[in-house]
């Protein structure tokens, strides 16, 4: 395996009875890559990220996921990744404060450890005004913002984002990803599913699943080279037809 | 172990955060003893009731002053013919009318047998019953004291005592069935709604990918609402000891651990429900409907269940509700000690251990 490389997966199949859902995928994922993950609904996706996650079992194949095995190891994985889904993941009756205060317990951070992290992400995100408010009255970009924040609390190798953009303005999101692009210099390995075509733009390296496979990956460069678009919209549409699963 | 208290911690801030939610948890106990211990009694007292004396005379005199003497019975209206009983019943001005005929008297001094008749309003079978039973202690009464003056052969007299409840108090088969209900109300029902929250509001996703062990978050969501349903136990032993006079005549770490036990057992029975459900709504309908229904039904302290048909006593030996009034009946009220018990307690250790088998099946299955 290589050193470089955070998440390697080879030939991973997932099938429910005769349906399979994911169908032999591979691909090599390394540290600090902020991967796009794509494919129209029922594609696959979230199976796929639920047995990297060590939340499914794989049917066959191989996949190491910071250094540990998805099959034997995934009580390992666990402390390892950080995770974000498109429901929303703080909770809206806690504070700003203890909800990092929650996150940064359940993974284990000393007391230390933690108050300083909420000192960083207070100030980080501006929020020292708001610390001690309930989460519910903040607005859903900076809930979202927040969110990731408390998804990458423990400094994971790897964080997990799905569709974590979901009804917020352009604008919002590029501050979102503002936060992407900070962790992944820090290291933090960003694997983002979306639907949102500007924002498979801003990955470094972009997969999409069709059926169940793999069809593509490459920089959203090389994609629009291949497949003769202007646009990733283009592509992921010229791509997606290809699919005979219905949603 | 920091992980799980960082999980305690934040479940108290949820309870916390929802006054409305913990007002109705404490307060429960407090109203629910108020409502059974005071409006809802069996005792059946001040029932208005009509005189028919046809006879008329100073035995029938007699009688009627006794019976209305006491507590139970007020006479309010006295008839003059028999045309008018059917129409006071109809005015439902009355519970009972009390008939002495033409030859009481007579009946009473030369005859060996003199007859009365009670008529009750049996619409409201329980009331009825309870008057009749009443009407009929008092003539029995009256009979005796007549009797005194002959002399007679044989005589045989009961004496009736209510052995562990005297006064033949409602409170004290209500305190023990109140406190089935609210512990299982509180623990099941709030538990589950908790769990079924998390899956609603997606963090339970979160949770399930962080280091946490299912199990251990599951445990860990049950615990508040476990000391909660303490809390309520006291307060509702505290209530009866010195509000209603129920005293607590057994042990009273006996009767907490025992206390502690049902609340696991609901616990777990919660976690069921949250296993089977996605949704709130659906986790409340399901712990009302199937708990709240037979734990007030089936625990025998409404409704006898000796009465009930075989397959509905078959039933109700399912409800965890019905072994814990028994223990509870019987350490509390009676104050007999474990030996009496421990068969009903493994039977109810024995449920525990079935349903959070069942739970932890229904949770694994589930998240593969």
């Amino acid at each position: 395996m290589n050193k470089e490389n955070v998440i390697v997966v080879n030939g991973l199949t997932k099938s429910f009875g005769d349906f399979v859902a994911v169908d032999h995928i591979s691909f090599e994922v390394s540290k600090g890559e902020i991967f796009g993950f794509l494919g129209a609904n029922g594609a696959g996706k979230t199976t796929a990220m639920r047995m990297l996650c060590g939340l499914s079992t794989p049917t066959s194949g191989k996949a190491m996921v910071a250094g540990f095995d998805v099959f034997r190891e995934a009580e390992k994985i666990k402390q390892n990744i950080g995770y974000m889904s498109q429901k929303f993941s703080l909770y809206e009756d806690l504070t700003i404060k203890e909800n990092i205060q929650f996150y940064g317990g359940i993974y284990g951070l000393t007391k230390k450890q933690i108050q300083e992290k909420t000192d960083y992400l207070v100030a980080h995100l501006h929020l020292q005004n708001h610390q001690n408010s309930l989460v519910k009255s903040l607005p859903l970009g900076w809930k979202q913002k927040l969110a990731f924040s408390v998804a990458i609390v423990h400094d994971p190798a790897i964080v997990f984002l799905d569709e974590p953009t979901g009804g917020v303005d352009p604008v919002t999101r590029r501050e979102f990803w503002e936060l992407i692009y900070d962790a992944s210099e820090r290291g933090i390995t960003v694997f983002v599913t979306t639907h949102y075509m500007d924002e498979a733009e801003y990955c470094h390296r972009v997969s999409i699943m069709v059926d169940g496979r793999i069809e593509a990956l490459d920089t959203p460069k090389g994609l629009k080279k291949t497949y003769d678009s202007v646009s990733m919209d283009e592509v992921f549409l010229k791509l997606a037809r290809k699919a005979v699963r219905g949603e | 172990m920091k992980q799980f208290f960082a999980f305690i911690k934040k479940e108290f801030f949820h309870i916390w955060r929802d006054k409305r939610t913990l007002f109705i948890l404490l307060g429960m106990p407090i109203t629910q003893i108020i409502i059974f211990g005071f409006a809802l009694t069996n005792e059946v007292k001040n029932s208005k009731m009509a005189i028919l004396d046809l006879s008329k005379d100073a035995s029938s005199k007699q009688l009627i002053q006794k019976m209305s003497i006491g507590k139970y019975f007020d006479a309010t209206s006295v008839l003059y013919n028999y045309q008018e009983v059917e129409p006071i019943f109809k005015k439902g001005k009355i519970k009972m009318v009390l008939i002495i005929p033409q030859q009481f008297a007579n009946d009473l001094q030369h005859g060996n047998q003199a007859h009365i008749q009670l008529i009750c309003d049996g619409s409201d079978p329980n009331v009825a019953n309870t008057l009749s039973t009443y009407a009929t202690a008092i003539i029995k009464d009256f009979q005796s004291q007549l009797v005194k003056e002959q002399k007679l052969p044989y005589r045989i007299e009961t004496d009736i005592r209510m052995l562990y409840n005297p006064e033949l108090k409602g409170a004290y088969s209500f305190v023990p069935g109140v406190m089935a209900l609210i512990l299982m109300l509180t623990c099941a029902m709030m538990t589950s709604i908790a769990i079924v929250k998390e899956k609603e509001m997606g963090t339970m996703e979160i949770i399930l990918v962080s280091p946490l062990k299912p199990f251990g978050v599951v445990i860990a969501k049950a615990i508040p609402y476990m000391l909660l349903s303490m809390v309520n136990v006291i307060t509702i032993l505290l209530l009866s000891v010195y509000v209603l006079d129920v005293p607590i005549r057994g042990n009273l770490i006996l009767l907490l651990s025992e206390g502690l036990l049902f609340t696991i057992t609901s616990l777990a029975l919660g976690l069921l429900i949250s296993s089977i459900t996605d949704s709130q709504q659906v986790a409340m309908l399901i712990s009302l409907m199937g708990l709240f229904l037979p734990t007030t039904v089936f625990s025998g302290y409404m409704f006898p269940i000796e009465n009930m048909p075989i397959p509905l006593q078959v039933m109700s030996n399912m409800v965890p509700a019905k072994w814990f009034y028994f223990i509870v009946k019987t350490i509390m009220i009676k104050g007999l000690g474990f030996q009496y018990v421990w068969k009903e307690t493994c039977i109810l250790i024995g449920m525990t251990v079935v349903l959070f088998g069942l739970s932890i099946k229904n949770f694994k299955t589930r998240l593969s």
